[in-house]
């Protein structure tokens, strides 16, 4: 099941550069929550200090309360800990070269010193099912590489990755930009399958991603969260002028 | 896509020409470069083909040297010599060439031990080979008060190091950083997303550094004369003066005897097909259990 994340006062830096400005929010657990703004408003940022990948970058740093559930996960746990209990997808799809299609759906775990092949088999097999990619990769599952499947599959694929983990929270950071209207449509159904089990926030630049998918969308402006409401609501009646500019197509 | 309102049509096929040839000549000089290296290399290869075959026969490879004068005998105490000290080469040189480079890929980019490294990598990499043979005289030669196959292995080792510890750096930077990504946002603590992703997918890379270092220190002579020294007899003991392929060949060649020529002959082919034999056998190793359509 999934699990509510709550920030609260939030900045993150480049350097001396502050790419995020005391952003407060919400997000409920098993719905989908988009953020939308232009290119460079923070938002990538903002999903990366969610799962402390952003710390990953040895220039950047972030202060702040981020709590999922009960944990605040700045204080109470390792940032390995909490990438494992919050997934994330990237923007463009990066199965692990080397391995084959079932070696990176089950990397998660055996990385992590995982070995009983009865339950990685299983695993493997759900984890695909739910990403809606089984039938296209059942009979070479050890027999292909993961690069080798097209961009839309790849980026399943990565999906599939990180739901074997079992995570409460799935991050996708603009997870349809590089693919095709087809595949997109696929990631799309796929969002609203999967967030019935997980809590999901998803990056996007397309609003009508962020309509058809999202309960919740948030609007990131200069590394300031504008506004947060109800989906419905941002695109049919903000509350800040910048918002409706925004989506109205008056900049960005 | 269209065509320039300026442009005649007679300007149009005119430049198509021009376009094809330019293309065919580049081509052209692509080949000629090639050959111009292959030749060379064939040609070294026929000769010594050429020059060695005819000493080889079985007893080349399982009979001891014999003194002047008696005909016969062979290699076998250099061949496996020089098996040896490339074996401890390897299991010293290896190791510590990929741990620097990962140290310089993965965790000390931009720090001043790095840049050290680096530096002294490149220097050693420059380093004349004799002078690694009298570094390693010093550090063990000298203090043992004997030579040994062990002082031979360890001067061949540091000759491998820094070409390892670049290679294995290079090849590291050439994996994306969103590969790294991938395994880090599911949980895999960094030194595992180091060996097991960053190290796997950089692989077929490192290994052609490694094979490029063996190669270049299995023909080296200079650095086992002053350690490894060579040996008459058949021995495996570390601590023991030890035959080598070069050393061999060395000997032979500056002799003023025919049959000791000829021998020289044999071996330098032997070595080069050691060489080509253990470079092609990791490559099939290594190579197998590739995945279809995986590696960019």
């Amino acid at each position: 099941m999934g699990v509510g994340i709550q920030v609260e006062n939030l900045n993150a830096w480049y350097g001396t550069t502050q790419s995020l400005w005391d952003i407060n929010l919400h997000i409920p657990a098993n719905h989908a929550t988009a953020l939308i703004g232009p290119s460079g408003c923070g938002k990538s940022t903002f999903v990366r200090c969610l799962n402390r990948m952003h710390e990953t970058n040895p220039i950047a740093r972030a202060e702040g309360v981020v709590r999922m559930g009960e944990i605040d996960i700045y204080k109470d746990a390792s940032p390995v800990e909490i990438r494992r209990r919050i997934g994330m997808v990237f923007q463009r799809p990066n199965p692990f070269p080397t391995m084959s299609i079932y070696d990176n759906v089950a990397s998660g775990l055996k990385l992590n010193g995982f070995r009983k092949k009865r339950v990685l088999d299983e695993v493997v097999e759900r984890s695909l099912r739910n990403a809606a990619l089984w039938d296209e990769v059942k009979d070479d599952l050890k027999k292909k590489s993961g690069a080798s499947l097209s961009g839309g599959q790849q980026q399943r694929l990565c999906i599939a990755r990180a739901l074997a983990v079992d995570p409460e929270v799935l991050l996708m950071d603009e997870p349809a930009s590089a693919l095709d209207p087809v595949s997109t449509a696929k990631i799309e159904d796929l969002i609203f399958k999967l967030k019935s089990q997980y809590t999901i926030v998803i990056v996007t630049h397309n609003m009508q991603q962020a309509a058809r998918v999202a309960e919740n969308t948030g609007f990131f402006l200069t590394g300031k969260l504008v506004e947060f409401a109800p989906t419905t609501k941002i695109f049919t009646n903000p509350s800040d002028k910048r918002t409706e500019d925004y989506i109205t197509g008056r900049f960005g | 896509m269209g065509t320039l309102p300026i442009r005649s049509a007679g300007m149009e096929s005119a430049l198509k020409l021009r376009r094809n040839a330019m293309n065919h000549m580049v081509t052209a000089l692509a080949v000629i470069a090639t050959a111009v290296v292959l030749v060379p290399l064939v040609a070294i290869l026929g000769y010594l083909l050429y020059k060695g075959f005819s000493s080889l026969n079985l007893a080349f490879f399982t009979k001891m040297p014999v003194p002047v004068g008696e005909t016969g005998g062979g290699m076998a105490n250099a061949i496996i010599g020089s098996g040896v000290i490339l074996a401890l080469a390897s299991v010293l040189g290896i190791p510590v060439g990929i741990g620097a480079g990962v140290y310089l890929a993965e965790y000390g980019r931009g720090r001043w031990l790095a840049t050290a490294i680096q530096f002294t990598a490149d220097v050693l990499n420059g380093v004349p080979s004799i002078v690694m043979g009298i570094a390693a005289y010093s550090l063990i030669v000298a203090r043992q008060h004997h030579f040994s196959g062990l002082a031979g292995g360890v001067a061949l080792a540091i000759m491998m190091v820094p070409t390892i510890t670049r290679t294995t750096e290079e090849m590291l930077t050439t994996v994306p950083q969103m590969v790294r990504e991938a395994a880090l946002g599911l949980g895999i603590p960094k030194w595992r997303t180091v060996v097991s992703v960053s190290l796997r997918t950089a692989m077929p890379g490192i290994i052609t550094g490694c094979m490029l270092a063996f190669a270049r220190v299995a023909g080296e002579t200079a650095p086992l004369l002053f350690t490894a020294l060579g040996n008459q007899f058949f021995n495996l003991n570390l601590n023991q003066p030890m035959a080598a392929l070069p050393l061999q060949i060395f000997t032979y060649a500056v002799s003023p005897y025919d049959e000791w020529h000829r021998l020289a002959w044999g071996g330098a082919l032997v070595l080069i097909v050691m060489i080509m034999v253990s470079v092609t056998l990791v490559r099939v190793v290594t190579g197998r259990g590739a995945l279809k359509g995986g590696q960019h």
